[in-house]
């Protein structure tokens, strides 16, 4: 990850270039840790934008002050024990400016008083009347209760399931997981999702007025695995995005395939019996393992049975095989964990002639019973077409329904028309898949194929 | 605790059990037992059942303009609002709950929080 991209706050990060120690411990914090401290003072305090506000500020300290003092022994405590102090801070500071209103002009405040939802501030439910120290563990020098690795983890666990919470709609939910749980910034978060900054800083603020609003909680439910099904989804959903673009711009989007696969372990390691939160892991190392050898010199993109798998990180699909390994101990199976397999069949075979496409025909099908996704059929008809040849693809190609106007349909079937020796049913079909205009990369494929189809 | 709106929608036109049936009466106390149930949990603020859309009138006001009057209900949905409930829950995961637990196997709640009510 860049390390010039944090800490956005609004404090330098200390001489450029000369303490990288210091520069790489402030990326680690903002992208593994402040989400999770989020977490904790945003169920503790309720209120989401105080505990960011407080956590951002605890960022802007670090980079303040860790240049000159060093790095603490336990970052993520510091910043817990910082944030929190921050969080009391403002606490006492809006009851201080809300008090004085009350003296100078109670009209304004009677008739500026938001209604039974929004805007309650926490001082006045959770705090005594004098604003002493609501928490006692609060000052810097302690680590105070809820500093603890569990705590953090179970705020890291909350702001999750509250990020994909269902009563938020999908682009929200990618949204606040990238910033508040991933650590990107604003900006980060538009560039990677390829919408204007103004455009996703008001997708962000809605998202959050709606939780503030609606009293979305924070909680934990006492049967999780439907919510954290949810989080996954999302996951997936961006690792996708990132892996291969639906939209203009760079194919591969690896700060999204990273932060996707990065919090899906997390995800693995918070919820270490949801098989498959594992089953994801799994799936993202073995397609991340890849992600070198996936496009060539001209940024075109290099098939499968092309790639040079010398240069597929091995130590990444190590991570793969152990996380398959512990999805599959659990016997508890799923879409991601069958996904997983098929990728572990790639990605542990030595040549593409090695591969075992009989075995992964089968588990195509059992994807498709799955999801009923057409999508998926068109991998079981390739598959089909690898295991038992061309014929047996396109016999499954023509029982999918739909699907006309999507351009891999047409590739597909233009493949394996060339391969069964129907050159020029084939050059018909690269042109019905050209005529839906593919992304650029795509397009550029596909026309050398069609040349290929028509010299035949 | 939030009060939240929850407003039900279903098919008025869905023929429901005849008064008098042993049906109508296990249907009319599904409705009291789920009334009970709030106010038993603190959650019941008001609610009530609505006449249906044949009876509604639409006032439409624009600026300075006569308000205009017009036969039925705001708009012609395929489910019609049917009545609410106003209630009291922690947080929007209960109110949900509450709107689950209505009895109609067939439509759409709509929960939304109060943002300020003059008589609370």
């Amino acid at each position: 990850m860049p390390d010039d991209a944090r800490p956005d706050a609004d404090a330098p990060a200390g001489p450029p270039g000369l303490d990288a120690d210091v520069a790489r411990a402030l990326v680690e914090l903002s992208r593994r840790h402040a989400g999770r401290v989020i977490g904790v003072l945003a169920s503790r305090f309720r209120d989401l934008d105080l505990a960011e506000d407080a956590v951002a500020q605890g960022l802007a300290d670090a980079a303040r002050t860790w240049p000159e003092r060093g790095i603490p022994d336990t970052p993520p405590a510091w910043l817990m024990t910082v944030a929190k102090r921050n969080a009391i801070d403002r606490l006492r500071r809006a009851d201080a400016e809300r008090r004085r209103l009350e003296r100078v002009a109670p009209d304004v405040l009677e008739r500026t008083r938001p209604g039974t939802a929004g805007g309650r501030h926490m001082i006045d439910d959770h705090t005594p009347d004098t604003p002493s120290d609501p928490e006692p563990g609060a000052d810097a020098t302690g680590a105070g209760d809820g500093t603890d690795l569990t705590a953090l983890d179970e705020g890291q666990l909350r702001l999750m399931l509250l990020c994909c919470h269902p009563a938020l709609d999908r682009d929200a939910q990618v949204a606040l997981t990238l910033r508040l749980v991933g650590g990107l910034t604003t900006t980060e978060v538009a560039h990677a999702l390829l919408v204007s900054e103004p455009t996703m800083a008001q997708r962000i603020v809605r998202a959050k007025r709606k939780i503030r609003d609606a009293a979305i909680p924070m909680s934990v439910p006492a049967d999780p695995a439907e919510r954290i099904d949810a989080i996954l989804t999302v996951l997936y959903l961006v690792f996708n995005e990132g892996y291969l673009s639906h939209s203009d711009g760079p194919t591969i989007r690896g700060e999204l395939t990273e932060s996707a696969r990065r919090l899906a372990i997390e995800l693995a390691g918070l919820v270490p019996d949801h098989a498959e939160s594992h089953g994801l892991v799994a799936l993202t190392s073995f397609l991340e393992a890849r992600r070198s050898t996936r496009l060539d010199t001209e940024g075109d993109l290099v098939l499968l049975e092309h790639q040079d798998r010398s240069k597929w990180d091995l130590r990444t699909i190590g991570v793969g095989n152990a996380a398959l390994h512990r999805a599959m101990s659990l016997r508890m199976p799923g879409r991601f964990q069958v996904e997983a397999t098929i990728a572990a069949l790639h990605a542990n075979a030595r040549t593409a002639d090695a591969t075992d496409w009989p075995t992964i025909a089968t588990l195509y099908g059992q994807l498709v019973a799955m999801t009923g996704s057409p999508v998926v059929v068109l991998n079981h008809a390739v598959a089909l077409a690898m295991a038992d040849g061309p014929d047996a693809g396109l016999r499954r190609l023509a029982e999918l329904d739909g699907l006309d106007d999507y351009h891999l349909r047409h590739s597909t079937e233009a493949e394996l028309l060339l391969r069964a020796g129907h050159a020029d049913e084939a050059v018909v079909a690269f042109d019905r898949a050209l005529a839906l205009g593919p992304p650029e990369a795509e397009r550029r494929h596909l026309e050398r194929r069609r040349s290929a189809a028509s010299a035949a | 605790m939030t009060e939240y709106m929850i407003l039900a929608y279903s098919d008025e036109h869905r023929p429901g059990p005849e008064p008098g049936t042993p049906e109508f009466g296990e249907y009319m106390g599904g409705w009291m037992a789920y009334n009970q149930m709030l106010i038993d949990g603190g959650h019941w603020v008001s609610g009530a059942s609505l006449a249906p859309t044949g009876t509604a009138t639409t006032v439409t006001v624009a600026g300075d303009a006569e308000a205009t009057i017009t036969d039925g209900p705001y708009a012609e949905t395929k489910e019609q609002l049917g009545g609410y409930y106003l209630v009291s829950a922690a947080d929007l995961d209960e109110a949900i709950e509450l709107a689950k637990r209505l009895p109609i196997t067939d439509g759409a709640f709509e929960v939304r929080p109060v943002a300020f009510r003059p008589d609370a």
